[in-house]
């Protein structure tokens, strides 16, 4: 840590007199976790929503990556709809806060989820290499077969090593069947093939896991299109649900990400893995708000019980939790 | 707001400025023949400055094996990175081991033996389940075959989980790695400088891959991290193929990050600002101690025509936003306005300036005595360091101005 010190060192902070920025800078400096603890700390009682207590609120949200123009419209709006207000105490803060944030993701228009006919509904999980599609696709399978719903898993990650033995392993622990082609395969041929095993074996759900990819490789985007095009030959209006799956610890370049994706795919709804970790993801919002892609998922370990349903209030709750650990 | 856009921390992001300021503002610019060339210069420089490592080539140990930990969080590419290290080390005529110790996740290991496989290298496959014990033999197998590299890939993990963290500090405490290397993903925001200092503080970090940097994020986190641990970047991923890995060079970073903004703009404007010669002459009047407020005045006016810094910054990507309370422009208006208010005379022999005379300024420039004194002190103290610096030739004085205008 020496080295860390003498690079925190070569510069120290100047005197910075005031201005917002000044000392939202300051508070970025903190952790969003003691940031957090120090806002607690002024809300023990009754408090004025002032200044201070916005740029308080303000740096904790860029810190779990809501991002820079979301955030200013959550602090503008609280500005100009409760200037002087008082809050009694933490939870009301947070109640403020969670309103705000509802309002403005509310007034997107969520995409509209089409509608299953045949029965089978087909879920495609998309995103970029390691973002968690894997395991969300074993954890989605298992609640589902858990609530007795008849369903097929298919590994369309040809390309990774390993990965269809990884997703086979998930298959076991889910209690689904797997269909697989060799590792190298065309993806189109094994989603294609799922296809007609889910219909034929009047499954209620097929899930399938995609290869990850980078949204600025073309060829690999294109590819993508075909496994949709290839799925809607069998079933016009499949996939029934397309999710981005996202890693928490993705900054701004997440929104770049959906946009591609949802360009290439069609993508219906959001899945935000890893908030175990200190990462929030709060990039996420500012998804829902430019794409109008809703998140729907949580992912919260590795255990095959720990994806859980998107819960708004929690969620912003989670922003603002302090943590011990 | 695009520098929390790009995703850098603002601390480091301060820092950074504050540099490119210090020498932006003082005297190599306004020497320079081409300012705003000059200006661009500086910004890579400190860029390039921040990025580069002590050491950004790999360690070799005197004791075969050279054995390279790799660590971090799940999916930030730990695996494909120890196969395009080992690919990279077998090209360069090394006979390397690949090892994985992740016992965890699902199909980790045989990952690493495909991986592998297809980079041609060898990899150690025998089966176990304790992440230590494997390791322990991997570095036995290592010396057996005589191979000099070994490549321990170990199992992501989140900097919270105690009991892995304290599986990877068991790990590193049995091998002695010559290298920690933790893998990043480009492409984190604010959270990723928090996990790094974490792996840090547990395994002391001796260098950081940064991975998929053939996407389009900024990378300003990656940025971040390396500044707050004071670690080097050592390659950098740019594909998913064996051969997909670069060492790092700060140069092309640095480019990176520049030729996204827009630079040019700002050349034009500077250079357009600052006529060629005229910062010799300058120069000249600071060695012959004739420089007045009168010259302060006009160099002022050169500082904000440029567009002040706050604009400049404005022009450079991931600088964006960060200049308010950074450089007061307020006290540079008013200072300005003081100065206006004064004769021709005043200007030139500020020594005759007494109360009265003051006060009217202050009058006429809609500020308080307080501050025209304040100004007349600063100019006074400026004007001693031009003499002490000029002595010597070079003259720093105007950085020494410019400091009086920092917070
Ligand atoms: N802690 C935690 N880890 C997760 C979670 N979801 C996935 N992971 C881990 O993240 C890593 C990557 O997950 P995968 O499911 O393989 O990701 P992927 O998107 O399929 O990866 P590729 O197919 O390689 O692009 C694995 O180590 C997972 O165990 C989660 O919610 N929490
Ligand atoms: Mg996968």
């Amino acid at each position: 840590m020496d080295s860390s010190e003498r690079q925190l060192g070569a510069a120290p902070p100047r005197r910075t007199s005031g201005g917002a920025l000044g000392r939202l800078l300051r508070g970025l400096e903190r952790t969003r976790h003691s940031l957090a603890e120090k806002l607690k700390e002024l809300v023990q009682g009754p408090a004025r929503v002032d200044a201070d207590l916005l740029d308080r609120v303000e740096a904790i949200l860029l810190l779990s990556d809501v991002g820079p123009a979301l955030t200013a419209e959550v602090i503008h709006s609280l500005r100009r709809s409760a200037p002087g207000t008082q809050v009694k105490n933490w939870s009301e803060l947070l109640e403020l806060v969670r309103g705000e944030m509802k309002r403005i993701l509310s007034a997107v228009p969520p995409r509209p989820k089409a509608s299953v006919t045949s029965g089978l509904e087909v879920v495609l999980l998309v995103g970029v290499n390691g973002g968690g599609k894997t395991t969300t696709a074993g954890k989605l399978a298992a609640r589902w077969a858990r609530e007795g719903k008849r369903g097929l898993l298919c590994a369309a990650d040809t390309f990774r090593a390993a990965a269809v033995e990884q997703i086979a392993v998930w298959a076991q622990r889910a209690g689904v069947d797997l269909i697989r082609h060799q590792g190298g395969a065309d993806p189109s041929a094994v989603v294609f093939d799922s296809v007609d095993a889910a219909l034929a074996r009047h499954c209620d759900f097929l899930i399938i896991d995609t290869a990850g990819r980078l949204h600025t490789r073309e060829p690999l985007m294109h590819e993508l299109e075909k496994v949709v095009r290839v799925i809607r030959k069998r079933i016009p209006r499949a996939p029934h649900q397309v999710l981005l799956v996202l890693d928490a610890t993705t900054g701004q370049n997440g929104v770049e990400q959906a946009r591609r994706f949802l360009q290439f795919a069609g993508v219906t709804g959001l899945v935000l893995s890893k908030l175990d970790g200190t990462a929030r993801g709060g990039v996420a919002l500012g998804i829902a708000k430019e794409l109008g892609i809703s998140l729907q998922w949580v992912g919260v370990g590795e255990g095959v019980e720990d994806l859980v349903e998107f819960d708004p209030d929690a969620y912003v709750d989670g922003i603002f939790e302090e943590q011990t650990g | 707001m695009a520098l929390l856009e790009a995703d850098v921390n603002v601390q480091v992001a301060q820092q950074f400025l504050s540099r490119v300021r210090e020498r932006a503002i003082g005297d190599e610019v306004l020497k320079s023949l081409t300012p705003g060339q000059h200006l661009v210069g500086i910004v890579r420089e400190e860029l390039e400055a921040l990025l580069k490592g002590p050491d950004q080539k790999l360690k070799i140990s005197a004791m075969p094996p050279t054995t390279l930990v790799l660590c971090g969080l799940q999916g930030s590419g730990k695996t494909t990175t120890a196969g395009k290290l080992g690919w990279l080390l077998k090209e360069r005529g090394n006979l390397p081991l690949l090892t994985s110790v992740d016992v965890h996740r699902p199909a980790a290991r045989e990952q690493l033996a495909t991986v592998a496989r297809a980079a041609q290298v060898r990899c150690f496959e025998e089966a176990g389940e304790d992440p230590v014990d494997l390791a322990a033999r991997s570095v036995y197998a290592a010396r057996q075959t005589g191979c000099d590299f070994l490549i321990v890939d170990s199992a992501g993990r989140l900097q919270i989980d105690q009991k892995l963290m304290e599986e990877l500090a068991r790990v590193v405490e049995r091998v002695q790695p010559t290298e920690i290397l933790y893998v990043a993903d480009a492409m984190s925001g604010q959270d990723a400088v928090r996990s790094a200092l974490e792996f840090h503080r547990r395994v002391n970090l001796t260098g950081i891959v940064l991975t998929k940097l053939d996407g389009d994020a900024r990378g300003g986190a990656a940025l971040s991290v390396r500044s707050i641990t004071g670690v080097p970047i050592k390659f950098a991923g740019m594909g998913e193929r064996p051969e997909d890995l670069e060492p790092f060079y700060p140069d092309r970073m640095a480019s990176r990050i520049l030729g996204m903004g827009d630079v040019l703009s700002l050349v034009e404007r500077a250079q357009s600002t600052f006529r060629e010669g005229e910062a010799e002459k300058l120069q000249h009047k600071f060695k012959k101690q004739a420089f007045t407020l009168e010259d302060f005045l006009e160099q002022l006016g050169k500082i904000r025509r440029m567009g002040t810094l706050k604009e400049i910054m404005g022009m450079i990507p991931g600088l964006q936003g960060m200049e308010d309370g950074q450089v007061d422009e307020g006290r540079m208006v008013r200072t300005e306005a003081i100065i206006r208010s004064m004769t021709g005379h005043e200007r030139r022999t500020p020594e005759i300036l007494d109360g009265s005379r003051r006060r009217r300024i202050a009058r006429g420039s809609g500020t308080t005595v307080q501050e025209v004194n304040e100004l007349l002190r600063q100019f006074k103290q400026a004007r001693k360091m031009m003499r002490l610096f000029s002595k010597g030739g070079q003259g720093s004085s105007l950085k020494s101005l410019a400091r009086s205008f920092k917070r």
